[in-house]
């Protein structure tokens, strides 16, 4: 497989990204490299092979489904580029 | 009297508890160290001063009170990816221009708790994502190692380019690193420094900024292989804040060190002589092979079969994970914000803006194999490979293979700016073609100093070991370190 123009420009839409002309061009090229690249794994059989989703064997720890944070709404809007009463700002997304 | 700065954290220790000299002067020949040499170097993006000051005040006050911490009064230097309260944390990118969190990461946190100073925040490939340190944007960093009679400027490795830079400059005394596909061992390797990425769990990810979750581990780099079981003593916790932090008791590192490796079996496996390796790491590998077998070791050949696979399988895991975990860098909650006409062109303008090259490559490479339609063909494949890779460690281990030895990585350092490196980023990759496999199988790694090349460049050597048997690598690689001595640069700043 291989991404052309449009495919790049499609994942940058994807990934929210704004790609001029000049940066998809060269992103065809970079990424066909590093799929020609990774394209080798299909040659591995992978047949009754479970794919993997833990790399160490246990099970997953779970807490206490308490409260054990919060009231620290200043310190979360701290960082926040513009912020309104402890509210995060965006433009506006309904009409 | 030495140069405080040059003692490792064993001997500081030794001399703080003697009363020979206090944190507070330890701690100020370091800053003194950082004031002269950091514009050389670039290693910190942060000095964080009067924070050292204080801490190591508190320290002295703390030892004079009898209470003496496991790295009471040590400075150490944090990599940039660690987020530490109210001081400088971008993970060297421009898109967390300005973060300082409100919290501290859980590392980090152990290490004050047990006494350690912080110098400040260390220099590193943007979001760990690099083998040289030069996709920072903060600029490369540059390694204190200079081939024999050249001028020319090396870089220190990545992504904990800083950290190995600071601790080999003696800028700090030891640092933080994480390693998701082999950032603490490759630039430990190219600095002539020790450096251990831990078992996968072994190190609490709460508080360290996100690459791939299911390869970031954090681990320390120091000057020797006793100074890195101390700091690995500190860092490593069960965490109730990471789920995947291993609720098993952290043992004493330093206290294997000197133990006999007589009944150890320890596999070379064939796979990782590759094609085009250069005869000095060749020769390096025999040579380490040697020193393990004088020490009592049986040394056994082993098989590997998928070892090939590792690193485009990891190209895959680990760009599908940061797609993933970088999505939250939207311009609306921290960092830098670039205003658009809507609110899609404001996160792609910031986005854009944002991220560096490097960074944005591999969200492209992420976002494209989980899209619809190539999600099974390329990342359930390669999670299907990465299964394969592990049951080949495990094959061998059962087989009474106690730790692996292999070269940890194919070069020394190279030079910045590398031309050749730069026009093909498949080929920058491939300097984690060693270490690479280590992440995908969660196994704990170390990297350990072992010899210099023809252009008295520093070489080091891998060993592989069983989950949570850290205490086994760094016998070993006591044994390796015993034999080949400690190597220092020589001082041209």
């Amino acid at each position: 497989m291989s991404v052309d123009l449009a495919t790049v420009k499609r994942v940058a839409r994807l990934a929210r990204i704004a790609v001029t002309e000049e940066d998809a061009n060269r992103m065809v090229g970079e990424l066909n490299g590093i799929i020609n690249f990774v394209e080798q794994l299909s040659e591995v059989d992978v047949t009754g092979v479970e794919p993997m989703t833990s790399v160490t064997p246990m099970d997953m720890r779970k807490r206490a489904d308490a409260v054990t944070d919060g009231d620290k709404a200043g310190d979360i809007v701290a960082n926040a580029p513009t912020t309104d009463h402890n509210f995060f700002l965006v433009p506006k997304v309904v009409e | 009297m030495t140069e405080l700065t040059s003692l490792t954290i064993a001997e500081a220790r030794e001399k703080l508890e003697a009363k020979e000299f206090t944190s507070v002067e330890l701690t100020e020949a370091y800053l003194a160290a950082i004031d002269a040499a950091n514009s050389v170097f670039n290693a910190y993006v942060a000095v964080t001063p009067e924070k050292a000051l204080d801490m190591a005040k508190a320290s002295d006050a703390r030892r004079a009170g009898g209470k003496v911490g496991a790295l009471e009064g040590i400075p150490l230097g944090i990599k940039d990816l660690f987020a530490t309260r109210d001081v400088h944390t971008q993970a060297c990118s421009h898109i967390l221009d300005g973060f300082q969190p409100k919290y501290e990461s859980t590392v980090t946190q152990n290490l004050w708790d047990d006494g350690a100073v912080m110098l400040g925040k260390l220099n590193m490939d943007e979001f760990a994502m690099g083998s040289s340190n030069e996709t920072s944007h903060y600029g490369a960093v540059v390694n204190p190692w200079k081939a024999k009679g050249s001028n020319q400027q090396l870089v220190p490795g990545g992504s904990s380019g800083g950290s190995a830079a600071a601790v080999s400059a003696f800028l700090c005394a030891g640092a933080t690193a994480t390693d998701t596909g082999g950032s603490i061992r490759q630039p430990a390797a190219f600095t002539g420094t020790v450096g251990i990425k831990p078992t996968y769990g072994r190190c609490s990810r709460w508080g360290t900024v996100a690459f791939a979750s299911s390869l970031d581990q954090a681990g320390p780099i120091a000057r020797d292989v006793r100074d890195a079981a101390i700091m690995l003593r500190s860092m490593a916790s069960v965490d109730a804040k990471d789920t995947t932090s291993v609720d098993l008791p952290v043992p004493d590192y330093e206290a294997s060190l000197g133990q006999s490796l007589k009944g150890m079996k320890i596999g070379i496996p064939k796979e990782y002589r590759v094609e085009g390796m250069p005869e000095e790491i060749e020769k390096l590998w025999a040579q380490g092979i040697a020193w393990l077998k004088d020490a009592g070791a049986e040394i056994v050949d082993i098989t590997l079969p998928h070892t090939k696979y590792a690193l485009p399988a990891y190209y895959i895991v680990a760009p599908a994970e940061a797609s993933s975990n970088l999505a939250r860098y939207d311009g609306v909650r921290y960092g830098l914000r670039v205003d658009g006409k809507d609110i899609v062109d404001m996160y792609e303008k910031t986005r854009a803006s944002g991220f560096g090259t490097e960074v944005k490559r591999r969200i492209m490479i992420g976002t494209y194999v989980l899209s619809a339609g190539y999600y099974d063909a390329y990342y359930l494949q390669a999670q299907k490979v990465r299964t394969l890779i592990k049951r080949d460690f495990e094959i061998v281990f059962d087989a009474g293979v106690d730790a692996i030895l292999t070269p940890a990585t194919p070069s020394s350092a190279f030079g910045i700016a590398d031309e050749d490196l730069a026009s093909d980023p498949v080929k920058m990759y491939l300097n984690d073609i060693f270490t690479v496999t280590v992440n995908m199988a969660g196994l704990p790694g170390i990297a350990v100093p072992a010899g210099l090349d023809a252009k008295g460049l520093p070489l080091g050597l891998q060993l592989i070991g069983k989950p949570f048997e850290e205490e086994t690598l760094f016998r070993t690689a006591y044994v390796i370190e015993q034999a080949a001595g400690r190597f220092t640069p020589a001082k041209w700043w």
